[in-house]
């Protein structure tokens, strides 16, 4: 990867800037609906993943012996809903931020 | 947020809540099997994923104007190939081109136009959601027939839009490049599947994938996916590729949908359900029916 702070590559200041997670804005602040799984009924089928504008779910492990389950990040989630319009076990429900 | 999913587009964009584009970028962007440099028209994902001081991006991302993603995408694969020949990059990386359908459509064609007709190695992806979303939605070319936008108000002696879409896919095949193809966001193994050829491809690729927006075509944040559905259900959104000039469909159905099921989820065909427009609505349901008769007498 070429980065900035190569001095092969001469950039002017500034002119180059740098994915830092740590200034992107936590764009959770926008969610008015909250999804929710119910870890029971969720059967890991990873349908929710890719569509989830916010790359806010990962397949985390829940139980010894169970399929990986859906796992949502708050820092991010916009609360948009499709996420539980997608998900085939209905599995995911939205409910009132708090 | 999900590593592996964020590889090169991460979370943190202020994208609408239930945009179809990160979906889009995420699943193209995830088929390459090299680093990628990208290109970006103006339009809805240049503005939410580079909000100074933080980029969304952790690729190589260029944006300079609305009409110049291709010319300047061409330069940069120039640059690669003396480059690399001189040993001072690393020789396999692959050049993307993100555009809306105003920067693709209206703006950019030109050059677009040169750019697959100098045959560049690159992938362009179209995301296509009919209108300058960005600005408040204003028509496009690729705005359909008897849309209600900014632009083309619907009122006492209007209907919306008068005009057909244009039919970029054909403007594109008239250049002789080896891959064209329309994907559907909500049929992502078909996307991966034609991301992935569009990589393999030498020379100039493209990419149109239908990607609903929720703002302007008025209907709740959660429903992209159940929409975009029904727009390739009802024959509106015909998924097919052009492989050399000949043309292959991806997916279809004996008994399409009726038109109106996926008319009546969006606001901006509102006006279409009322007594005075129905003739409006017959002109739709024929325009749809004949487009794809024209696909299908395409494919033989």
């Amino acid at each position: 990867m070429i980065r900035s702070k190569d001095k092969k590559f001469n950039f002017e200041e500034g002119a180059v800037i740098e994915h830092d997670l740590d200034k992107a804005p936590k764009t959770g602040d926008w969610r008015y609906m909250m999804p929710k799984v119910d870890k029971e009924k969720c059967s890991g089928c990873t349908t929710c993943v890719p569509f989830c504008p916010e790359a806010s779910i990962e397949m985390k492990k829940y139980k010894e012996g169970q399929r990986d389950k859906a796992d949502i990040d708050y820092d991010f989630c916009k609360g948009c809903g499709v996420c539980a319009q997608v998900c085939p076990m209905k599995a995911i429900t939205m409910e009132k931020n708090k | 947020m999900n590593k592996n999913l964020a590889k090169n587009f991460a979370s943190g964009h202020s994208a609408c809540a239930g945009c179809a584009f990160p979906a889009i970028v995420r699943t193209i962007l995830g088929e390459s099997p090299d680093p990628v440099v990208i290109s970006n028209t103006t339009g809805c994902l240049e503005v939410t994923s580079t909000l100074y001081p933080y980029t969304a991006w952790k690729t190589p991302y260029i944006h300079s104007a609305f009409e110049n993603a291709s010319a300047t995408i061409s330069g940069v694969e120039q640059a690669h190939k003396a480059l690399s020949r001189k040993g001072k990059v690393p020789k396999k990386i692959k050049f993307v081109v993100f555009g809306g359908d105003g920067g693709t459509y209206d703006i950019g064609l030109q050059s677009l136009s040169g750019a697959l007709e100098r045959g560049h190695d690159f992938v362009y992806v179209v995301y296509d959601n009919g209108g300058y979303m960005n600005t408040g939605n204003q028509r496009s070319s690729a705005t359909p027939y008897a849309a209600n936008t900014e632009t083309t108000p619907v009122g006492k002696e209007s209907f919306g839009k008068v005009e057909m879409r244009k039919n970029l896919m054909e403007i594109v095949d008239a250049h002789h490049i080896k891959y064209a193809a329309q994907a559907n966001v909500a049929y992502l193994a078909d996307l991966k599947k034609k991301a992935r050829k569009a990589f393999e491809t030498e020379g100039p690729a493209f990419l149109s994938v239908f990607s609903p927006c929720t703002n302007n075509w008025k209907f709740p944040t959660s429903q992209y996916v159940a929409i975009a559905k029904l727009a390739t259900e009802t024959n509106f959104w015909p998924l097919f590729e052009i492989e050399d000039g000949k043309y292959k469909v991806n997916w279809a159905t004996e008994n399409p949908k009726p038109v109106e099921e996926f008319l009546k989820t969006q606001g901006r065909f509102k006006h279409l359900f009322s007594e005075k427009n129905k003739p409006v609505l017959d002109e739709v349901k024929k325009i749809v029916k004949d487009e794809w008769q024209r696909l299908v007498d395409k494919t033989e």
